[in-house]
């Protein structure tokens, strides 16, 4: 039951070993980049949150920008934060629908296929658009007297730049983000789900509205939280098309559209305009507006972890 | 009763079939409506290519003074100047780019592998959402931070006198310069890299890294040959990603970068990374009053297309070098 | 009832006779349950005993590892308790017993990936050529003890890659080409692959059906030049004629390697072990040559194992 002929004990090649030196460096830059991406974020974080608090008042969250030669009479910028706020709520107010649209339309029926194939090149193509391009087609666009409707016309020349603009333009931004979660949250979905409502006589469109969006619900959210987070990051299409007046200006009288026909500001513009490079040069302001333009993004991100921890959790599909 | 089932038959089309058509035609307006918008963008930049032919793309005389003659042609009515040489743009532009990208694919990688693979579990917690988060920063406050922080940096800490002097009758050192467009590129594009070649090397199976540590590989070297090998295609579809919103990144550039049309001299040596630039997107951006007049217009959008072609095509790019993953049935 | 085909022992070519595979007896309501006499069952034994033990075998075995009351536990449960068993080149050694007893654990144990898992401790010791395994660097001893997976899992290179995989990872300087080409020939002839591949090493090896990429994985293994090959359930993703073609190959390299093999297949087990391990709930409930266990078991829960009164 033991030995009994020695038998040659293989030992491993000699020229093997465990971990070569280039295995080691190689670990040990991954720990040494890691820790320093890790000390750079800090620095970014804590930076931007000391130079806020200490420039932030709360003042600043409810008075209006004003062209005055000195600091403290500049004022805040409370129509710059509702202008982030409008916004970003015009145009998800677009994308959405749209976006959920053409994610149902992509994954749930899809002919004919040359189109469907020319839908999700383009919608890709969206996604890696450069925003000063999009900004620079819409400065065209709306200045085009059939869309005078949209902003303001005086003497006879079309302005081209109003909240209306803006929100067409930022649309875009948001749209590829939309679609490409909702498509995921979809076809996430096991076929026999669908399968089973087929098979009670639904309809593909009752089922898709009944069974597949709010089961997709997690999904279209998070869609649209992040193209809100983009959306309100922007400041390219914010510059060409909303005017960049400090306080709404708004086009006639009439209580809201006059107003969205009109121009205005929003944070990402105010930060631009404050910034030491701008025409105001204030940069106390500008960190106090960053701060603000921060915590919202902070905000949906959270909000993002939020909802897809929560449908982790959820029902499964097993 | 058996007339109503045929009455609901008979009634136009299903609703599945407007459905689909409401959809349908919805999906072909905004598709419809974007490639207008690239058609239109291509029709209003053709005077510019068409006056300057493939001089457009190359050197030439100053480009800021070309820019300012073509601006005052359409203001003042006289004869439509549309000489535009945009190499020094060009050359920036691929400079600021290229730095960028290189670097942050190298930090993005190796900080994949240790988020993934090699962190320890708490800091793996405090990585995921940090690179999120930094991911979503809008690009005017790294702008800012770039302008308020890092130029002064190197303005008044990394470039000496001798060297301002140097340069003074051709170009102003100050701080804003090629390095500072790159650093803070690389540090806006690498938390994007970085979630993007997280996911690939997430979806690798288990099973592979299992089965190569059961043959005596040590866990760098699994971890390496295996995953990171088999995500390859992720590498290069997050790489184009990042190279596209580099590209097109005008706020954050435009701030840090000197907005000077002047093409960095890699022969100046050291000196070659504290001159000023402008790469193409930030000249947009600086020249918008420009809209009005019309020669200034057609130049602006000729380097729209330019950009808008770039991406394009890097957009393709990445979406075929991710194809080759699904193959193996791995579906980052 | 038709009966099924008969069962073969594949060790060895010596003295074995066919025995029918004979459907156990039906169990009882309750295992050892007394009947009218107040005698508990015994399920007559599903496997007659073979004729005879071929000659050749515990003689020529070599010791290579050694489990010395090994525990291990995964938090706070315990997966193999006080285990006990040697590993011989030159036998099969089948760990078998129903779901969860253990029996992949104690394998896993035996190349340390249970050091894999986060929460898993263990005590005891487990030798390798008289060294303790847990003085070794991990890696060093899996080049030793290799693994061969349930599921096939090879890479996804051409073949050649694959099994030249090993050779080039382990070296100090990446080996050329033309150095390893031998090693891995060799390694695939003896997996039994190399006839079926030759023609093109390049092959990718995912385009292999189930049954080649199951030899290849093990050629893997082999290309190490392991002195132990651990194989987990490898046949149970596979169909019938790639698992006897992995079969006959365990057969032929036992000379070569020590194997031990999990397997949830007793007629598998009745197939190709040398000796038998059977695992209940953590523990080594019966240890002994095949002979023993599938003909005579002593314990009662191997006995009622074997007779597939429960599994």
């Amino acid at each position: 039951m033991s030995t009994t002929a020695a038998s040659p004990v293989r030992r491993p090649n000699s020229s093997s070993v465990s971990w070569r030196l280039s295995d080691r460096l190689g670990l040990g830059l991954a720990w040494v980049l890691g820790l320093l991406f890790c000390a750079i974020a800090a620095a970014i974080v804590i930076y931007f949150l000391v130079e806020g608090i200490r420039y932030l008042r709360p003042n600043l969250l409810v008075t209006n920008p004003a062209a005055a030669s000195s600091e403290s009479q500049t004022g805040g910028f409370l129509d710059p934060l509702l202008g982030t706020v409008i916004l970003g709520t015009m145009a998800m107010a677009i994308a959405v629908p749209v976006g959920v649209g053409i994610a149902v339309w992509l994954s749930e029926f899809g002919r004919p296929t040359g189109l469907a194939r020319v839908a999700e090149s383009a919608v890709e193509m969206l996604a890696g658009e450069p925003s000063v391009v999009l900004a620079l087609f819409g400065a065209i666009l709306f200045t085009v007297p059939a869309l005078g409707f949209l902003s303001q016309t005086t003497h006879g020349v079309v302005l081209g730049q109003s909240f209306f603009a803006a929100a067409a333009l930022l649309s875009l931004v948001g749209l590829p983000l939309v679609v490409a979660s909702t498509r995921e949250g979809l076809q996430a979905i096991p076929s026999h789900v669908r399968e089973a409502s087929y098979a009670v006589g639904k309809t593909k469109i009752a089922t898709t509205r009944r069974v597949l969006l709010p089961a997709a619900r997690p999904s279209m959210l998070t869609g649209t939280m992040l193209g809100l987070g983009r959306v309100i990051s922007d400041t390219a299409i914010v510059l060409l098309l909303l005017g960049g007046t400090l306080t709404f200006q708004a086009a006639n009288s009439t209580p809201v559209l006059g107003l969205l026909r009109g121009t205005g500001d929003t944070l990402t513009g105010y930060i631009y305009y404050n910034a030491p490079t701008g025409d105001g040069n204030q940069p106390s302001k500008a960190y106090a507006a960053a701060f603000v333009l921060m915590l919202f993004v902070l905000a949906l991100n959270l909000g993002v972890d939020v909802v897809l921890g929560r449908s982790r959790t959820a029902v499964t599909w097993k | 009763m058996d007339e109503d089932v045929f009455l609901e038959r008979d009634r136009g089309l299903s609703q599945d079939q407007r459905a689909e058509l409401g959809l349908g035609a919805l999906v072909f307006v905004v598709v419809a409506l974007l490639l207008a918008m690239l058609a239109f963008v291509f029709h209003e930049a053709w005077p510019s290519f068409a006056h300057n032919g493939l001089g457009w793309f190359g050197g030439g005389g100053n480009v800021d003074r070309q820019i300012e003659a073509i601006f005052n042609s359409g203001e003042y009515k006289t004869a439509p100047v549309y000489t535009f040489h945009a190499w020094p743009l060009i050359w920036s532009t691929i400079v600021i780019t290229v730095g960028a990208v290189a670097i942050a694919f190298v930090a993005a990688l190796f900080i994949a592998v240790f988020m993934i693979e090699f962190a320890p579990a708490w800091l793996r917690r405090i990585l995921e959402p940090v690179v999120r988060l930094l991911a979503s920063v809008p690009s005017v406050i790294y702008g800012l931070a770039g302008v308020l922080v890092i130029v002064p940096l190197i303005g008044n800490h990394l470039i000496t006198q001798s060297e301002k002097a140097a340069v003074t009758p051709t170009i102003q050192l100050s701080g804003a310069s090629l390095l500072a467009a790159v650093l803070i590129l690389t540090v806006m594009i690498a938390p994007i890299m970085i979630a993007v070649f997280a996911d690939g090397l997430r979806a690798v199976p288990r099973g592979w890294l299992e089965g190569s540590l059961a043959l005596g590989i040590n866990e760098w070297r699994t971890f390496w040959k295996v995953a990171v090998r088999t995500a390859r295609p992720v590498l290069v579809a997050g790489t184009v990603l990042a190279t596209a919103r580099a590209l097109g990144e005008a706020i954050m550039v435009s701030m840090v970068s000197g907005g000077v049309g002047f093409a960095p001299n890699p022969v100046d040596g050291l000196i070659f990374f504290f001159e000023p630039s402008q790469p193409l997107a930030a000249t947009i951006i600086r020249n918008t009053e420009g809209l009005g007049s019309p020669p200034m217009k057609h130049t602006l959008y000729a380097i729209a297309a330019v950009l808008l072609f770039s991406s394009a095509m890097l957009s393709a790019i990445g979406w075929a070098a991710k194809q080759p993953m699904r193959r193996y049935g791995v579906v980052p | 009832m038709k009966k099924p085909p008969p069962v073969r022992r594949l060790t060895g070519n010596e003295g074995y006779a066919p025995r029918a595979f004979v459907a156990p007896a039906p169990p009882p309501r309750a295992l050892g349950a007394a009947d009218a006499n107040g005698n508990g069952h015994r399920p007559s034994p599903a496997f007659a005993a073979p004729s005879s033990r071929a000659a050749r075998g515990a003689a020529m075995a070599i010791d290579r590892m050694q489990v010395e009351e090994l525990s291990v536990t995964y938090g706070s449960k315990p997966a193999v308790k006080s285990v006990s068993l040697p590993i011989r080149q030159g036998e099969v050694l089948a760990l078998i017993g129903p779901s969860g007893c253990g029996k992949t654990t104690l394998l896993r144990s035996l190349n340390r990936l249970t050091e894999l898992t986060r929460g898993a401790s263990a005590s005891g010791r487990i030798t390798l050529d008289g060294v303790d395994i847990a003085t070794m660097e991990p890696t060093a001893l899996r080049r030793r003890v290799t693994m061969v997976f349930q599921q096939p899992n090879p890479f996804p290179m051409s073949v050649f890659d694959n099994v030249a995989y090993v050779l080039r990872e382990q070296a100090s300087r990446r080996p050329r080409r033309a150095a390893v080409r031998g090693a891995v020939r060799d390694a695939l002839a003896r997996a039994g692959l190399l006839d079926e591949v030759a023609d093109n090493l390049d092959h990718p090896a995912l385009r292999l059906s189930g049954g080649q990429q199951q030899r290849l994985c093990i050629a893997r293994a082999l290309a190490a030049d392991p002195e132990v090959l651990l194989l987990d359930e490898p046949c149970s993703a596979l169909d019938p004629q790639s698992t006897r073609l992995i079969e006959e190959l365990i057969i032929k390299l036992r000379e070569d390697v020590a194997i031990v093999i999990v397997t949830h297949n007793l007629q598998q087990a009745y197939r190709i072990a040398d000796c038998v391990a059977f695992m209940y709930l953590g523990e080594l409930v019966e240890y002994g040559s095949a002979h023993k266990m599938f003909g005579s078991p002593r314990e009662k829960r191997t006995r009622d194992y074997v007779g597939g009164a429960f599994g």
